[in-house]
């Protein structure tokens, strides 16, 4: 090949590849439909079809190598779905923990709920402030809460190794601001005893955490009373009565952050614009789901980051594997494509066919590899200590169909780029050289 | 070794296959040494010999929890202990709340714990004589493209001043430069700033130290001498936990990711595709020989040198491939930290690395080659030459 024309298609690759990542689903359906329409209606697209069909029907004398495809493919697939799942599953937690109709009063300027702090006056004024829905008794839902951090023995602990996790104090108002937060074992905390309700999600992190059990928290012994579910991050914490904690961690009065539950869905703007007219107030508010998502960026960019550069390398190793393959595969039906062109088919389809038969091996690649991912991982339990928060949270990998799809389209580009050149080889090789070769 | 030559020959007979062969192996082992640099990094955090000497004194109740001033006085005291400082998490954050720096609030004598940081003389003189000094390390300048005697506003993510504001000024006064240049990873983000100005400042620590750094005379005596700083303030109300600088920092990673498991199951599938792809390459190529096998045969080439060479070009094919992976590895591992600010700082390959890699490559080489170099001992003469 002249290098002009590798240059070339060198430059088309690339073009192709960025319109490809920017092609929505729907987008490459209408152009599997296009290609399709193609291949049944027109004459160079029957051309094309029927080579495809016999180079399609040799593969199975071929198994070794085809087998290269499919697997080089399912692995960089595999690896890559598993990452995004990961990122996708803590972000996830994080999201679902969040909610459009509650809302989270920081002190100004707080990352995180952790190094917030609000006095008890201003923990007095935020839960005066309107918008906030109240209860039967006319008292607003508004729940001041202590974030600390605390030390427990984690269960699969080498010698007496301890993992940290998050203790929310609270007061009764939790229920009512948090309503997806039930008992599932034992029962809540008695106020002003030294007792938890844990999470289901630290009780399976950390070692003691059941009903019943005493633990020792610094040099005090606490009570397992119960274990809670929510479905969020919040399992992934200890709860306590507020006024015990407080004591414990000499907080005073002082609470990290106020929850309310708003009494209006959309009445958010409202509620905060309330609250920055109190000149008192020197706080940041916004929706929990809000709050919680930008919690979740770092790190969900962080693991996709990391799965995208394996990834990215292991396709690079996939794609030379492929062309590798495809190569050997047309120098195999030289003479058969030479002696097509001699006959009258043009080179289009002959480099359509190729093409087909690479992407047909990658696609399976990618749906074996996206099958794997799931089976291996969905729901995979993982646990990382979460940004903005004390504590390890615990957490399933999510394998969505966004991430498949995206695994999907990882195959189809190697697929497509691994037998675009050996196709084009086929076109442009002078037919006598082909037909004499062996 | 004879035979090099033609070893050699055959496996570049055909340029484009082995080529293209040989970039998969590339990259697969360029994917093992960057993640094998990362996974010894994460297994070896802390476990340098100045980790061995550091003791981490912190509150048994949680990592947020402060202990009183006092408990250095009494530490120092404790037998085999050599040296005691102390700092606070200061938590700060530059231009954004979420563009957080690994900053302490330290005491004066912080820097003779940690050989593992240089400051020069006069920069170290500066930092002491400036209130509002800090010293900043090496990739942090560069990353915000500070220069030493400026004036930086920074927030504090945690500790408001006495008015409430979370806005602090800082003079930097001179770069932290670590003394080991390849694994510096954490010390090239870091900031430090003075404890008494911190706890002057803020309202909220009213002279508390965060942790006790501990450097013992007798690494042999660390858990002894760990022992006895626990017992000052058992049964106290702020009883503390101390572990060796090694042990605190591997469970502190552990919190964050099973690494060692990721690692190996990515390395696990890279390597079986690797395999399924050299081994055809192989295949292939011993398939193409036959006829040329066959003549060496006929010209007097025993079965098992017939197989000795073909597994010796299949090993050449793997370590070719693999020693330029690995190589390619290394230049772009402190790339990796940089990217990442020193969340992941992956160490520079080891020999241990190098010695993994090559063994499974020869593994490798190994697993791929039987078959065909089986084939190559096995061949009659007869029925090759006459392509039967």
């Amino acid at each position: 090949m002249k290098i002009g024309m590798i240059l070339l298609l060198v430059l088309l690759v690339l073009v192709t590849l960025v319109a490809w990542v920017l092609l929505p689903w729907q987008g490459a359906l209408g152009l599997a439909v296009l290609v399709g329409a193609w291949l049944a209606s027109t004459r160079p697209g029957r051309r094309a079809a029927s080579v495809s069909a016999v180079g399609i029907s040799t593969l199975g004398q071929r198994l070794g190598s085809s087998a290269v495809i499919v697997v080089g493919i399912a692995g960089v697939v595999g690896v890559l779905v598993a990452m995004l799942a990961m990122a996708e599953g803590y972000g996830e937690m994080l999201r679902k923990t969040g909610s459009a109709d509650t809302a989270i009063v920081l002190r100004g300027a707080s990352s995180a709920e952790v190094t917030s702090g609000l006095d008890r006056d201003s923990i007095v004024q935020i839960a005066q402030t309107p918008g906030i829905a109240r209860d039967a008794r006319g008292e607003p839902l508004a729940s001041p809460e202590l974030v600390v951090a605390a030390n427990l023995p984690l269960k699969d602990a080498t010698g007496d190794e301890q993992g940290s996790v998050q203790l929310r104090g609270v007061s009764d108002a939790a229920w009512a601001v948090r309503p997806q937060v039930r008992v599932v074992d034992g029962q809540r905390f008695k106020p002003g005893l030294r007792q938890l309700l844990v999470g289901r999600g630290a009780a399976r992190q950390f070692a003691g955490l059941v009903p019943g059990h005493d633990i020792r928290l610094g040099s005090q012994t606490w009570t397992v009373a119960g274990v809670f579910a929510s479905g969020d991050a919040l399992e992934s914490e200890i709860w306590a009565d507020a006024d015990v904690v407080a004591g414990t961690y000499e907080r005073g009065s002082s609470r990290n952050s106020v929850t309310v539950r708003l009494a209006d869905a959309r009445g958010f703007a409202a509620f905060k614009a309330a609250l920055d007219a109190n000149p008192q107030l020197k706080i940041d508010a916004s929706t929990t789901i809000d709050y919680f998502s930008k919690q979740s960026e770092g790190m969900s960019t962080f693991i996709r980051a990391i799965g995208i550069i394996i990834g990215g390398i292991m396709a690079v190793g996939a794609m030379f594997g492929a062309l590798n393959t495809m190569f050997a595969a047309v120098a195999a039906r030289a003479r058969e494509i030479a002696t097509l062109r001699a006959i009258g088919f043009a080179g289009l389809p002959v480099v359509v066919a190729i093409l087909l038969e690479t992407m047909l091996l990658a696609l399976a690649g990618g749906v074996l590899g996206g099958a794997l991912a799931w089976l291996l991982f969905n729901g995979y339990a993982a646990s990382t200590m979460a940004a903005g928060s004390v504590g390890k949270l615990s957490f399933e990998l999510h394998v969505t169909a966004g991430v498949l799809w995206q695994g999907l389209k990882w195959a189809l580009a190697i697929g497509f780029i691994g037998g675009l050149f050996p196709a084009v080889r086929a076109a442009t090789m002078p037919v006598t050289t082909a037909l004499r070769e062996l | 070794m004879k035979y090099m030559h033609l070893i050699w020959a055959s496996l570049f007979r055909r340029k484009t296959r082995t080529i293209l062969t040989l970039v998969s192996i590339v990259a697969a082992f360029l994917l093992f040494g960057l993640l094998d640099a990362v996974r010894t990094s994460f297994e070896q955090a802390g476990q340098s010999a100045n980790g061995a000497q550091r003791l981490q004194t912190g509150s048994r109740l949680s990592f947020i929890q402060a202990l009183p001033q006092s408990l250095g006085a009494r530490i120092q005291q404790v037998p085999g202990v050599k040296a005691v400082t102390y700092a606070n998490w200061f938590g700060g954050a530059y231009q954004d709340p979420h563009n957080q720096i690994f900053s302490f609030a330290v005491a004066p004598n912080y820097l003779d714990l940690y050989p593992e940081m240089s400051v020069s003389d006069a920069e170290r003189k500066a930092f002491a004589d400036t209130r509002t000094g800090v010293l900043v390390g090496e990739g942090l300048m560069q990353r915000f493209h500070w220069k030493v005697g400026e004036r930086v506003p920074m927030q504090s993510t945690i500790f408001p001043d006495r008015s409430g504001s979370k806005n602090w000024v800082f003079d930097i006064s001179g770069v932290i430069h670590s003394a080991d240049k390849k694994g510096a990873g954490f010390f090239d983000q870091l900031m430090l700033l003075h404890w008494s100005y911190f706890d002057d400042t803020t309202p909220y620590n009213r002279g508390q130290a965060g942790w006790y750094v501990t450097r013992v005379t007798d690494v042999n005596q660390a858990d002894a001498v760990a022992k006895a700083i626990d017992a000052l303030s058992a049964n106290s109300d702020h009883e503390t936990r101390t572990q060796t600088e090694q042990a605190a920092t591997a469970s502190w990673v552990k919190q964050f990711a099973n690494v060692g498991l990721i690692v190996t199951s990515v390395m696990g599938a890279v390597f079986f595709t690797l395999m399924l792809l050299s081994g055809n390459t192989m295949m292939q190529a011993v398939r193409e020989r036959t006829n040329e096998l066959a003549v060496l045969k006929t010209i007097g080439f025993s079965g098992t040198s017939l197989l000795a060479m073909v597994l010796a070009e299949s090993a050449l094919l793997l370590v070719l491939g693999g020693v330029i992976g690995i190589l390619l590895a290394e230049p772009l591992i402190p790339a990796i930290s940089k990217a990442s600010r020193g969340m992941v700082a992956p160490s520079p390959v080891s020999l241990g690395s190098w010695g993994e890699g090559l063994a499974l490559m020869l593994l490798i080489a190994l697993l791929v080659g039987a078959l065909p170099a089986w084939r190559a001992m096995r061949l009659n003469i007869v029925d090759a030459l006459a392509r039967r």
